[in-house]
């Protein structure tokens, strides 16, 4: 990875210098596009539209309310009629002439998207981690053929599979269940999990097991007491694969799932105010889905190189 | 197993008692389909079966939206109709448009990225995390903020475009010529990153010593980024070629929570068009034939791509 620090090829300071402001400036320019929806959350309606667009604005949390509750406007009558608002809330609302009517859908959305990323995650590490387990020590007949099987079918586009799966799914009442969105989701990660996991398992030495067998483990119990602890790194980089395309996924999700099931990449879209999307609103909600993959992303970064190639360069 | 070949085995086998008779548990053949079983049923019930349904689809005039229907075989009534359509035409062209600019885009910038970072500066891990960022976040979510920052003169794209052009008057998304290239744009801040994560594993594989024989040659720096660093780098942007070309053959849902397909049919994608056919129109078995098409088309092009892929490597 590194260069020696006396190799004759190391670039010199101007050159890491230019290459530094170079690289910068692409990531800040990159960047924007982020901040400025972050920065939309925190705006009001007007600000959000403002011509030109508006750096500096007084910040509210206007749009973080409008994700969470439904409202109603009222006439002035009404309005002036009510008794004291009891939260800050809703005393942010009353001041467009609106009530809050009871909570919004995202919060629903959102839990989906939790439970459906965490139930395929976990789902895809046990079954990943104990193909990959039999593909690097056992003598599997057709090994390679079954990898590459595996491999193929991150190749298929899903509209190949996706009428099908539809029906399929309305066959056998799956549609629009948390299950169903699991097991699909699974069998999407599944290919990148049992290649990433495989490499990992391959680097422990098979000694290991082999010495906690000879001391009178069964092969199974020093799977589980030996190897699995030893993968651990490897485990948590494909499960934070596994969750952030989960998290992320459209496809499918809006094919197959509408009111019970449905994850938030569907819903956000569809965050309507007066007069089209709710911007701030929709960039509140957008803030706090990204949230979790910006921290995740920070955490992976170690693994992303393996994570994107699989080992499918060495 | 192949144990008894691994010279540490056969030492500790050696220095160890001998091994109890029986061991209790699964034999390691029955094992080893226990842990695999799961996941090649998994993969058949939700990849090859559905695959094989959508293929016997294809060759019918099944409607969805229709289950109590009267099933007809069409023979190839699908396929030579919508090899006859000109949507179809277009819709195809419009992909292969967006693919190729992409690529092209994310290729150029990603290896350049890399090739940059790969100096070793300071700050160089943080800034490749934050670089990184666009790539992990879901594609329809960008789509939908984008048209946000699109908007003819409030948007911040246009805001930053006319502070160099002077005109913020004009809509990327419901422009017919520019709407094509702002879904590129789109692509290309997503996914550079990609390849250049890809292209940054390839510098790094490079041996250092290739460099230091080439300096003692006396050959020139570009000479050595010709002669070293493009050939080693070579499978590696292959690769990534490879796995952005699959994955923008297949754009769907950033492109419709942007544009939609339109304004028209302008960034109407293959997947798009056959979204429509299929799930707004329901014409199941036409549809199933388009997918057909488009399947055939990805794993053709891929399995050449993979050979020339594998020569490269092998050099």
């Amino acid at each position: 990875m590194s260069t020696s620090a006396h190799s004759i090829v190391e670039p010199g300071p101007r050159i890491k210098w230019v290459a530094g402001i170079l690289v910068a400036a692409y990531a800040l320019l990159t960047l924007i596009p982020i901040v400025w929806i972050v920065m939309t959350g925190f705006k009001s309606p007007t600000d959000a539209i403002a011509y030109p667009p508006k750096v500096f604005f007084e910040p509210t949390l206007e749009g973080y309310v409008n994700v969470f509750t439904s409202r109603s406007r009222q006439s002035p009558e009404y309005m002036a009629n009510l008794p004291p608002a009891e939260t800050w809330y809703e005393e942010l609302v009353r001041k467009r002439n609106m009530v809050i009517t009871g909570p919004s859908r995202f919060a629903d959305r959102y839990t989906n998207s939790l439970i459906i990323g965490f139930g395929s995650t976990f789902l895809t590490v046990v079954l990943g981690v104990m193909a990959a387990y039999a593909f690097s020590r056992f003598k599997v007949p057709l090994k390679d053929d079954l990898m590459f099987f595996i491999l193929s079918t991150r190749m298929f586009p899903p509209v190949a599979v996706a009428i099908p799966i539809f029906l399929m799914y309305r066959e056998l009442g799956l549609s629009d269940t948390h299950l169903g969105m699991i097991v699909l989701y699974t069998a999407v990660n599944l290919s990148l999990a049992v290649w990433l996991l495989k490499g990992f398992i391959d680097e422990i030495p098979r000694e290991y097991e082999e010495a906690a067998m000879v001391d009178g483990y069964s092969r199974f119990q020093a799977f589980m007491k030996v190897v699995l602890p030893q993968a651990k790194a490897g485990i948590a980089a494909t499960a934070i694969f596994s969750l952030i395309f989960s998290w992320n996924e459209y496809n499918f999700a809006i094919l197959l799932t509408s009111g019970n099931a449905q994850t938030a990449p569907p819903f956000i879209p569809l965050i309507i105010g007066e007069g089209g999307l709710d911007w701030p609103a929709v960039a509140a909600a957008t803030t706090l889905f990204i949230l979790p993959v910006l921290f995740f992303t920070v955490l992976l970064r170690k693994y992303l190189l393996a994570g994107i190639t699989f080992g499918a360069v060495r | 197993m192949n144990a008894p070949d691994h010279p540490d085995t056969v030492r500790a086998a050696e220095a160890a008692p001998p091994p109890p008779p029986r061991r209790r548990g699964l034999s390691d053949r029955a094992l080893a389909w226990v842990f695999i079983a799961p996941v090649i049923a998994l993969l058949l019930a939700i990849n090859i079966f559905p695959l094989l349904w959508n293929i016997w689809l294809s060759f019918t005039n099944y409607r969805a939206n229709r289950p109590g229907m009267d099933v007809r075989g069409m023979g190839t009534g699908n396929y030579e109709r919508l090899l006859g359509q000109d949507d179809v035409w277009e819709s195809l062209q419009h992909t292969a448009h967006f693919v190729t600019w992409s690529l092209f885009f994310q290729v150029v910038i990603g290896f350049a990225l890399a090739w940059l970072i790969n100096k070793q500066f300071r700050g160089s891990g943080l800034w490749t995390t934050l670089i990184v960022l666009p790539m992990m976040l879901s594609p329809a979510v960008v789509g939908t903020f984008w048209t946000y920052l699109y908007q003819p003169q409030v948007g911040i794209f246009n805001a930053i475009v006319g502070f160099f052009t002077g005109s913020t008057h004009f809509s990327m998304i419901a422009d017919r010529d520019l709407a094509p290239w702002a879904i590129v744009l789109v692509d290309t801040w997503m996914w550079t990153p990609f390849v250049m994560l890809i292209c940054l594993a390839g510098l790094r594989s490079v041996p250092q010593d290739l460099y230091e024989a080439a300096e003692i040659d006396g050959a020139s720096p570009l000479r050595q980024f010709v002669t070293i660093t493009l050939p080693m780098v070579l499978p590696f942007l292959m690769l990534a070629v490879l796995f952005r070309g699959i994955e923008n053959f297949k754009m769907f849902d950033m492109v419709v929570e942007l544009t939609s397909g339109g304004p028209g049919s302008v960034t109407e994608l293959a997947n798009i068009f056959l979204k429509r056919e299929a799930f707004e129109k329901w014409r199941t078995g036409y549809a199933a034939a388009l997918a057909v098409i488009l399947f055939v088309t990805v794993f053709g092009f891929a399995n050449i791509y993979v050979k020339a892929w594998n020569t490269v490597k092998q050099r």
